[in-house]
């Protein structure tokens, strides 16, 4: 399952390459990829890994950016 | 709104500022006065450097600023420290400015999402969402509004804008039961359309997905950066250490106060950000320029290798020529060419062979059937009717031989390219029709543009006979042509032609998308034509033209190599003037001023050269 959602306040293009870099690395995730010129994030998963994967990826972007607001 | 507060707080501060340096006091309140400055200018910056620190996040910008500011002021040097964080949210605040503009520029190219449609219920109109219609509903399109879903129509002629989507300015006609595609804005008159594709399904869902998207396949050299800016930093801030310890360690009668300095300077130019930020911003602006002139590109790699093509390999029928046959000339030899016209259209008449289909075309007149009659389709060779009469052979020289047609000599001379048709009556040679498919009007222009782009070979593959492709490759000055390819060779000859080129080069192979999937596929970058009503060569393809003009080629082209040049002089500039900044530093020549300059004042400048890429209008007017 592959799915966007908006990042809201993404203000500094290195982190938004910071994140993605530590997007990657969670365990389930297919591929992470971080627009900050579209400020948007797409993440892709297996279906049955996906909640879990998509709950670790919060907790990354709050570590990265805790002013990030993330959106559907 | 948070950028006009930041703007209040940078003017609030430098005012102060400016207070502090003219009014010249010692000690404890001179200190206060730009501490006061600092605060206003900067605490979001020290409460996010500690912030993140407790969470694990060292080496971040707002860490070093923050070291690098609060060292100055341990030095006792406090205009540096203030300067350093004005200067550094000055620099973030154009940054936010200007990548909110360029944002919105390009947003603002690809606004062809339409808000409503105005769906025919129980004979009224209900303005709906456009994804909530259903296919085989009916919509109704005022002037003025933007086409909402696919679909053809039912009631109704207009003429069309394209332009958002192919950047072509000539609007198009649109009349009873054509085809409309979502995206366009319907200019003149009422449209009444039955909807053939669900939203997500339709043609301005696709490109919008499409262009979202392209961001997230990276160039190389974006890459690259990324790669480089994780090393960067924390090798600029171990040189810090290193500079603030060891030097007043081994040199005597120096002091740790100059070398601490000297280190606080380089952690100033510690953030990659100029170069993080202004390469993405290239293509994208790059991207977004191309889709102004009616090209997709699908990703930051594809606009990259662009650049770099060597091989370019074209497919015949549809990318060169435009697929459809016409009469292109009429040689009698007994009677008027109007007569001739007349008799091998009668011929044709029961036939469905797109050949028949051009000379009727050719024709243009009613046909009246009672002249016609005895009608025999001789497979392979042509059709032998009767006419008013008289005994008519239509058909190609393997029926006038058949048919023992007197004056060979003549039926045998004809040597076009294309179909050739004969005409026999009676027995007696007549002349002949030559049918083909026309070369696109500006396909010679672009090849020589190609050449002098640099790629280093056109070749042509198709399907079609050694005779016809031949004589067209020539036509149009392409460097080589095989011919009589059956789809599978397509794929063998692309690997043959893939071993040819250089290791740095990129082949690209331009097709209509239609039946050379496999082809588009294998090529480096494959450019599909005429995207504009075809899944398939949306689906297919890296890059989109959408319009069926090869002349978009160079232009895509074009824009592709200034964007890579943008974005080298972008790396080139920001670290050069980094890495002597760093230099001059270490020596002691360099100060804070100069480390600010290399900071901010390189993101500001990378930043208004990556937004170049986004202005491609003289990339157009070339070709026009």
């Amino acid at each position: 399952m592959k799915k966007s959602y908006k990042l809201q306040d993404l203000d500094c293009a290195n982190c938004a390459a910071k994140m993605e870099n530590a997007l990657n690395k969670i365990t389930g995730m297919k591929q992470a990829t971080v627009s900050f010129m579209m400020q948007k994030m797409t993440i892709e998963a297996a279906d049955e890994h996906f909640e879990a994967v998509l709950a670790e990826a919060l907790k990354v972007i709050k570590k990265v950016e805790p002013d990030v607001i993330v959106k559907a | 709104m948070r950028q006009k507060k930041q703007l209040m707080r940078i003017v609030l501060s430098a005012f102060i500022f400016a207070i502090a340096i003219l009014g010249s006091w010692q000690g404890w309140f001179r200190f206060a006065v730009f501490l006061l400055a600092y605060i206003i200018v900067g605490w979001d910056i020290v409460w996010r450097a500690v912030r993140n620190i407790l969470r694990g996040q060292i080496f971040d910008e707002n860490f070093l600023m923050t070291l690098a500011t609060v060292g100055a002021f341990a030095l006792g040097e406090y205009p540096e420290g203030v300067a350093v964080m004005l200067f550094y949210q000055i620099g973030e605040l154009f940054q936010s400015y200007a990548v909110d503009k360029s944002r919105r520029s390009i947003t603002g190219l690809m606004d062809i999402r339409p808000d409503y449609a105005n769906v025919q219920k129980d004979g009224q109109l209900i303005k709906v969402d456009p994804e909530e219609v259903a296919v085989g509903d009916v919509i109704v399109i005022k002037p003025g509004e933007r086409i909402p879903l696919d679909g053809f129509v039912i009631n109704g002629s207009s003429s069309v804008d394209t332009s958002a989507l192919t950047g072509e300015s000539v609007p198009k006609q649109i009349r009873e039961k054509d085809h409309v595609i979502s995206g366009c804005i319907n200019i003149s008159g009422n449209l009444t359309v039955k909807v053939e594709k669900e939203f997500g399904e339709s043609t301005v869902a696709k490109i919008l997905d499409l262009v979202e998207n392209s961001s997230s396949k990276k160039a190389k050299a974006e890459n690259f950066i990324t790669k480089f800016a994780r090393y960067y930093t924390p090798v600029v801030v171990i040189a810090a250490v290193m500079l603030a310890f060891i030097p007043p360690l081994m040199i005597e009668g120096t002091t740790f106060s100059i070398w601490i300095s000297r280190a606080l300077t380089f952690l100033v130019i510690s953030c990659p950000c100029a170069l993080v930020i202004s390469i993405p911003l290239s293509f994208f602006g790059g991207i977004g320029g191309a889709s102004k002139c009616g090209v997709l590109v699908k990703g930051s790699n594809y606009l990259e290798a662009l650049a770099n093509t060597e091989i370019m390999v074209f497919d015949k029928t549809g990318t060169l020529t435009k697929g459809t046959f016409a009469v292109t000339q009429i040689q009698n030899s007994i009677g008027a060419p109007e007569e001739l016209l007349e008799i091998a259209a009668l011929a044709e008449n029961y036939s469905n062979h797109p050949i028949a289909l051009s000379i009727r075309q050719a024709y243009g007149k009613p046909i009246d059937h009672k002249r016609i009659s005895e009608v025999e389709e001789i497979a392979g060779c042509g059709i032998k009717v009767k006419i008013d009469g008289k005994i008519v052979l239509v058909g190609n020289d393997k029926l006038m031989r058949k048919e023992q047609v007197l004056d060979q000599a003549s039926y045998q001379k004809a040597n076009k390219i294309g179909t050739i048709v004969h005409i026999a009556i009676d027995q007696v040679y007549a002349g002949y029709l030559v049918i083909a498919d026309e070369v696109k009007e500006d396909v010679k222009e672009t090849i020589g543009q190609l050449r002098s782009l640099g790629l280093k070979q056109l070749v042509m593959l198709t399907g079609d006979n050694q005779e016809v492709g031949q004589k067209v490759a020539q036509e149009i000055g392409l460097d080589q042509a095989y011919t009589e390819l059956l789809p599978a060779d397509k794929v063998e000859k692309m690997e043959d032609l893939l071993q040819q080129k250089s290791s740095r080069g990129k082949l690209a192979f331009v097709g209509d998308g239609i039946n050379d999937a496999p082809v588009l596929a294998r090529a480096d970058i494959g450019i599909a034509m005429g995207g504009l009503g075809s899944d398939a060569a949306i689906e297919a393809a890296d890059v989109v033209i959408m319009t069926d003009e090869p002349s978009k080629i160079p232009v895509v082209m074009r824009i592709s190599k200034k964007t890579l040049c943008i974005v080298k002089q972008n790396i080139v500039f920001a670290l050069g003037v980094k890495f002597i900044v760093l230099i001059l530093g270490a020596l002691g020549i360099a100060t804070m001023w100069a480390a600010v300059f290399a900071d901010v004042g390189v993101s500001v400048i990378a930043i208004l050269n990556a937004i170049r890429a986004l202005k491609v209008e003289e990339m157009d007017k070339v070709i026009v």
